[in-house]
């Protein structure tokens, strides 16, 4: 208890030195929790406008789907099927999908765009479509309507209520011709969905496209991301040869390349911080060697055994550099939580890149307890580690070297 | 009377590859309890030298040093610092105080390292702060303490764990000259009735006009020795036939 004391004496015995080092753990932490959160919630904003928004976190397809996305490639849906899937305690919900191409025509306009026959609530429970609705209604099971992206309207000259003509080709080379009232506007946060997608009810689709009681796709929703792999080698397994069964990761896989990209510079902006702390605290560390060397030589001189000198050091190291990561950690989550809140928001030109590449430009904080937890353990043990060199120190002291003015 | 201190044909050379120099040659001493004894000699002959290595501070590069029976040359130096702790008080020329402890918790803070229980230990610094005359400073920082009460403080330590013998390293050193001589008194009178065996190196004329013993050194070699019987290798081993 004695030497607890003493070592949190000798913490405050040089009051700017103490400061400062916790300072710059206490900015360490708090500016890698922020690189680390940012960079999750940027992430996890890109999948959630992705894939949840859209693409669903898995889909089962006829196999050969994905590679030629042509009705003729459709499977006829199956509720034995759905129950299957279900069945998975990972997934929370299942909505059956007929997706294909159309020319969408206004008075004076026409414009290739993706039609997406849903079942309303479905499709809802997963994509939460009904929330993106900003004009008119949402679609209801027998719903003759449909909901137009805002972009898409913008482009056609359409309005609420006004009527949208659809051609293309249908099912086995059928003609698909139709007109539909627009129901609803739904904006996404997606540009490239915002631009080109037009959804209706499944049998409305099916029935543009004369594929009756044909699907193009089973979206799944999941409980848990981290889940992923595991459940759909479960699905592929359960449902045979004549499906697919893909992650968001392989639909997707230029989402996962930019995640992987912009991880590694991330990594190196991270280890560039790190650095940056190695230097201040060790500064600090150099400073206060030089200032005690005598009085360790001293302590060892009148009897104090290295070991428990270098239990002393440990304990103010400890001390200073837990106390710094527990203010840095304090410090960042409110920061963090604003920043989930209110998250950061590109405008101009930039924005415009963002949007281009199909990405929100936006970027929320992660609030996941696991940036608190891991970049505050890897400070508390650069912090540590570099500890171990007024401990190294100790060990090669020699009293009477030490005690030389 | 019972031997403190017998050192037997004591070097320390350095630069023993290049040109060799002697900082203590061939030295041979033997110290009773109660002795109070100044090692005189001028700059670089060997002073700090001899009481780093009786004091266990340093290694001889040969000789032995028996401190109660105890050849301490041989002792690893984990053992020595133990053997520090238990046998041998430092008073050194600066002070030395830990400037974050009050001047009772430095004097019990070479009691903490021996684990003494708190009631002996408030004892034992209440009856040493007596005798220093520092009974009213007991929670005063050393930076409020003046030099002469810091020494005091210092030795007060330096007594606290009723150690074999006390090295004293120019206590006098950074003292005005009635700060010096009330240290002085101070350790006579442990000296006197206590027994405390102290062996001070020093320039100071007062210290050395207090000592009853003188040794001068010069060169790294006992030149004189005031002692009532000289001491040398002959007379240390003769003393320790049966």
């Amino acid at each position: 208890m004695w030497l607890i004391k003493l070592a949190w004496k000798n913490i405050w015995r040089n009051r700017s030195r103490t400061l400062i080092t916790m300072a710059a753990i206490f900015f360490a932490v708090i500016l890698s929790v922020l690189t680390s959160s940012l960079q999750d919630g940027v992430f996890d904003n890109l999948v959630k406008n992705m894939v949840s928004f859209y693409s669903g976190y898995m889909q089962v397809h006829k196999k050969g789907y994905w590679n030629e996305q042509i009705l003729d490639n459709s499977f006829e849906a199956s509720p034995r099927a759905e129950q299957q899937i279900l069945a998975n305690k990972n997934i929370t919900g299942i909505s059956p999908r007929l997706e294909s191409f159309a020319l969408a025509s206004s008075a004076d306009v026409t414009k290739g765009c993706l039609v997406v026959g849903i079942s309303p609530e479905e499709e809802n429970n997963i994509t939460r479509l009904k929330e993106k609705v900003t004009e008119g209604s949402y679609l209801r099971d027998d719903d003759p309507g449909i909901l137009l992206s805002e972009g898409l309207s913008k482009r056609l000259q359409l309005h609420l209520h006004d009527t949208i003509v659809l051609i293309g080709q249908g099912y086995h080379g059928a003609t698909a011709a139709g007109k539909y009232p627009i129901k609803g506007m739904v904006k996404f946060g997606s540009p490239d969905l915002n631009d080109k997608t037009l959804f209706m009810t499944l049998s409305s689709a099916q029935d543009l496209y004369g594929a009756y009681n044909m699907l193009t796709s089973y979206v799944i929703a999941l409980n848990d991301n981290r889940n992923l792999q595991k459940t759909a080698a479960s699905i592929r397994s359960g449902m045979g040869e004549q499906y697919e069964v893909m992650t968001w990761e392989e639909m997707m896989p230029d989402v996962v390349q930019h995640i992987r990209t912009d991880t590694a510079s991330s990594r190196i902006i991270q280890g560039i911080l790190y650095l940056l702390i190695c230097f201040g605290i060790f500064g600090t560390l150099l400073m206060m060697m030089v200032e005690r060397k005598f009085e360790m030589g001293m302590l060892v001189a009148i009897g104090m055994k290295k070991i428990k000198l270098i239990l002393l050091l440990l304990i103010e190291s400890v001390i200073t550099v837990v106390s710094g990561c527990l203010l840095g950690i304090m410090a960042g989550v409110p920061v963090v939580w604003y920043l989930n809140r209110h998250p950061i928001s590109l405008s101009g030109e930039t924005a415009d890149i963002y949007e281009r590449f199909g990405f929100e430009p936006v970027f929320p904080a992660s609030t996941e307890g696991v940036h608190f937890f891991t970049q505050g353990l890897i400070v508390l043990v650069i912090g540590l580690l570099l500890s171990l060199y007024p401990m190294i120190k100790v060990t090669r002291l020699k009293p009477v070297l030490a005690m030389k003015r | 009377m019972q031997t403190v201190i017998d050192a037997h044909n004591v070097s320390k050379v350095y630069n023993a590859d290049t040109i060799p120099v002697y900082a203590v040659n061939n030295v041979h001493l033997h110290l009773q309890k109660g002795e109070f004894t100044a090692l005189v000699g001028p700059s670089g002959s060997g002073k700090t030298t001899l009481l780093n290595l009786i004091g266990g501070l340093d290694k001889p590069d040969s000789g032995h040093i028996i401190i109660n029976g105890v050849d301490i040359t041989t002792l690893s130096a984990n053992e020595l610092i133990n053997f520090r702790l238990k046998n041998i008080g430092f008073v050194f020329q600066s002070f030395n105080l830990i400037p974050v402890l009050t001047a009772k918790e430095n004097a019990e803070f070479i009691l903490q390292l021996q684990k003494v229980h708190k009631q002996e230990r408030e004892k034992r610094i209440e009856v040493l702060f007596k005798e220093i005359g520092l009974s009213d400073k007991l929670n005063e920082r050393p930076s409020k303490l003046s030099g002469g009460q810091q020494q005091r403080v210092a030795v007060a330590r330096a007594l606290a764990s009723r150690p074999q013998f006390v090295l004293a390293d120019e206590p006098t050193a950074n003292l005005d000259s009635g700060s010096a001589s009330n240290l002085l008194d101070i350790m006579a009178q442990l000296n006197k009735e206590e027994g405390i065996t102290f062996l001070f190196s020093t320039h100071d004329q007062r210290v050395i006009d207090r000592a009853r013993r003188v040794i001068t050194l010069v060169d790294g070699q006992i030149a004189r020795d005031t002692a009532a019987v000289p001491v040398t290798h002959e007379t240390i081993v003769s003393n320790e036939k049966p």
